[in-house]
């Protein structure tokens, strides 16, 4: 580094919208101002993962952590820790529930228990800089495969190192890329999958908009062993910033000569085209997938037809998640041996056996640090939760973890020292899937949740099949009839009928996976289905059919001295009360909406 | 020009842009979605006759994306992110203070053409949720309270 001190300003989606770039800009002005522009640097960079402590600056080499910043802390930060060189504790971390701040980013319980590998660059580079990139190690394993390894050494490592698909089934990359080799055809292709689809992941986003080379780079090394000269990666709509990022280092790349004809002086040729997404789940189904960069509707077909062999135009393709690309170059630079160090199992017989690596999970919910963690595969829920997510918040209980998204499950509070891997995950009901981590208290609903999935598979089921068009919307009314207290005793076995229906007879895995959220609730909260059905009482008031809402007459005199707020709100009239005089709830009118209960600054409404 | 001229204009252009190429026709929508802010019968025919995909595959499409829309949609888009941490920290309940505020169903557009209500999937900020997005503008931690004062702040 040839400046004193680099200010590395996260500008990830998250900062961005607590006004970073306002931040950065400040900081400028004001090491201009006290004419330190020659010795100290400002570097915007991708997302930190620790989005809720937004905005945050990271002074390099140091690592000194600052959080939560405003444009107005800005002069006193340079005056104090760039010009007198003290390092200013009252914008530092602080974990709950305790008083002294932690200086270094690398001694906070979050970033400790973390492993950075796909997310190695994370807030040390400016992702629009190919430079940076470099600097650190970039295109050097593209280098070294391209001048000193034949395609077939390169799977060799790739399968010895046991790395498995991150994108959700598993599937060893190694294997995938010499079934693709081995395939007939002259033209193949590589595709890169950011679709992205899991509503409660978004690690693939915040790679590619704060490393979009890595992920080029892995793909590049991918296409010289499979024997590719073209590549798409796939990238959903929703993410404008990733996009924008993607098509910056694609020029970059070429400009440099690391893309296009001839890398190397090589002989090999390779390029990378974009396509954007356009919104549906199913699309990152590989086939659908595929259908979709011909550019027709995205509608999977039957498995048996291998996309190794006939994927992208019928051609032999391969196809690979975000991470998994980003962290093929790692493997290349530092070794199988390396690789297979860290996680579980024992993969030198054969991939399957074990995990190897590390994930990036998203970690958000009812935890204290949200965010994007990469964690060694291998590490219990407990330690996931508990040192690097901090807790839950506010004192509440753990309920669940749910992990794998809408085609995951959901994990309870015995199973909180299930190491987390491929098979651990699967065996317990749920999946590794793309890595969302979603925690639950006791004031979430397992039924409600486990609707919200469905409601979200069934509506993202593309409807070419039957079993899955019409098995989920039909556990999805059953879901909504318990949710309003309409619920039978029965319906929890055709629940459990219809959920191993869908699964078998789909198409896709799309169907063949969304009944878990159901079955795994079922089987870890199946009480809480009964007091919805035998009850007709949903215990963390969720479900709002089964709720009674009150007004606490004295609260609503002493606090609030019948300030009436709520009978204005109320859209159906059903609260009476004059002026400065307690308010009431007419049951025969409430429709529960539970407007009230929001409304009310005195905490005068009670749910039952 | 009248506004058929141009918009035939501008599609023609989007067309040029990409090639008359028949596999690039989801690229070709999403920019005349983003130009017109739905996609106008009209362009889907140009696109037709132009790029020599048929009418119906079009609407197979446009159908079948969430991206695409055949109606109008409003001036401001609102989008309240439904990823599984924001749901599960009240998003259903934002939803429905914005429906009530501006008396629009989810997924529709006000009378006014003023904004269009809708849900997306994680927006990667889950350490702010609930979050709802205005025009691209993300606000964090809203409640069914504070929600219809972020919203008016676009009512021009
Ligand atoms: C309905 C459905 C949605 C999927 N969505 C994604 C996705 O958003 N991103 C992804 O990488 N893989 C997704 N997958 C998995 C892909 O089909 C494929 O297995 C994966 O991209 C392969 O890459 P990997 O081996 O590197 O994981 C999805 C699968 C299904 C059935
Ligand atoms: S779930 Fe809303 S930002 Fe992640």
């Amino acid at each position: 580094m040839p400046y004193r001190a680099n200010m590395m300003v996260c500008a990830g989606t998250g900062c961005v919208s607590n006004h970073s770039l306002e931040l950065k800009q400040a900081l400028e002005e004001e090491i201009q101002k006290r004419g330190l522009t020659d010795e100290v640097q400002v570097v915007p960079t991708g997302c930190n993962g620790f989005c809720g402590a937004g905005p945050i600056v990271v002074v390099q080499p140091d690592g000194i952590f600052y959080q939560l910043l405003k444009v107005k802390d800005i002069p006193y930060l340079v005056e104090e820790h760039l010009l007198k060189g003290r390092p200013v504790p009252r914008l530092m971390y602080v974990p709950p529930e305790e008083k002294t701040p932690i200086p270094k980013m690398n001694d906070i319980g979050f970033f400790k228990g973390q492993m950075l590998v796909a997310l190695r660059n994370r807030g040390m580079i400016d992702p629009e800089n190919i430079d940076d990139y470099i600097a650190r190690d970039g295109y050097r394993s593209l280098a070294k495969v391209l001048t000193t390894m034949t395609p077939d050494e390169v799977i060799g490592v790739i399968k010895a190192s046991g790395l498995r698909g991150r994108g959700g089934g598993g599937f060893p990359t190694g294997i995938k890329w010499e079934s693709c080799k081995k395939a007939e055809g002259d033209i193949k292709y590589v595709i890169c999958n950011a679709d992205e689809g899991d509503p409660g992941a978004f690690m693939d986003r915040s790679i590619i908009e704060g490393d979009p080379h890595s992920v080029l780079e892995g793909m590049a090394i991918g296409a010289y062993a499979i024997g590719v000269s073209q590549g798409y990666i796939y990238v959903r709509i929703e993410y404008p910033l990733a996009i924008q990022r993607f098509r910056i280092a694609l020029k970059q790349a070429r400009d440099y000569g690391l893309l296009g004809d001839n890398i190397f002086g090589t002989g090999f040729s390779f390029d990378v085209d974009i396509r954007r997404g356009a919104g549906a789940f199913v699309c990152g189904e590989s086939t659908a997938l595929m259908a979709s960069v011909e550019g027709r509707p995205g509608e999977p077909r039957a498995k048996y037809i291998h996309t190794v062999e006939h994927g992208l135009w019928n051609r032999p393709t391969c196809l690979n998640n975000v991470e998994t690309w980003a962290t093929v170059p790692v493997i290349i630079l530092r070794g199988v041996e390396w690789f297979t160090s860290i996680g579980t199992g024992d993969v030198s017989q054969n991939p399957w056996g074990g995990s190897k690596g590390t994930k990036v999970f998203s970690l958000a919910g009812k935890i204290n640090n949200t965010g994007l963690v990469e964690v060694p595969m291998g590490i219990t829920l407990r330690e996931m939760i508990y040192d690097v997510g901090g807790g839950i918040p506010k004192g509440r209980k753990f309920k669940a973890v749910q992990t794998g998204g809408p085609s995951g499950g959901f994990l309870p509070t015995e199973l909180l020292d299930l190491q987390v891997d491929y098979e651990q995950l699967t065996e317990a009901g749920s999946m590794m899937g793309s890595g969302g981590m979603v925690v639950m208290d006791e004031d979430n609903c397992m039924v409600d949740m486990a609707k919200y999935f469905l409601t979200f598979t069934q509506d993202e089921s593309c409807g070419k099949c039957t079993p899955c068009r019409e098995g989920t919307l039909q556990m999805l009314e059953i879901l909504k009839r318990i949710c309003e207290g309409k619920g039978v005793p029965e319906d929890i076995q055709l629940l459990e009928d219809l959920s191993h229906f869908v699964i078998d007879a789909s198409l896709c895995a799309l169907g063949g996976s969304a009944p878990n959220p159901v079955l795994t609730s079922l089987r870890y909260f199946r009480d809480e289905y009964i007091t919805h059905i035998r009850d007709k009482k949903c215990p963390a008031h969720i479900c709002r059919d089964l709720n009674v809402y009150t007004i606490d007459p004295e609260l609503c005199l002493v606090k609030g001295h019948g300030c009436g707020v709520c009978r204005r709100q109320c859209p159906d009239s059903a609260i009476v009360g004059e002026k400065n005089q307690v308010h009431n709830i007419d049951q025969e009118l409430c429709k529960k909406c539970g407007v009230c209960l929001d409304v009310c600054k005195f905490d005068a409404v009670k749910v039952a | 020009m009248d506004d058929l001229a141009v918009q035939t204009y501008k599609v023609q252009e989007i067309i040029s842009r990409w090639g008359p190429k028949p596999d690039l026709v989801i690229e070709m929508l999403h920019d005349i979605q983003t130009e017109f802010k739905y996609l106008p019968e009209q362009a889907l025919n140009q696109i037709c006759r132009e790029v020599g995909v048929r009418l119906a595959t079009l609407y197979h499409i446009a159908t079948f994306y969430n991206a695409f829309s055949l109606t109008p949609r409003g001036k401001h888009q609102i989008c309240v992110c439904m990823g599984t941490p924001c749901h599960a920290l009240g998003a259903p309940r934002i939803v429905e203070a914005i429906e009530r505020h501006l008396k629009v169903k989810c997924g529709g557009t006000t009378e006014d053409l003023k904004f269009t209500l809708e849900v997306s999937g994680c927006v990667g900020t889950c350490g702010l949720a609930p979050i709802v997005i205005v025009d691209g503008e993300l606000h964090g931690l809203v409640t069914p309270v504070n929600v219809s004062k972020v919203i008016d702040r676009y009512s021009d």
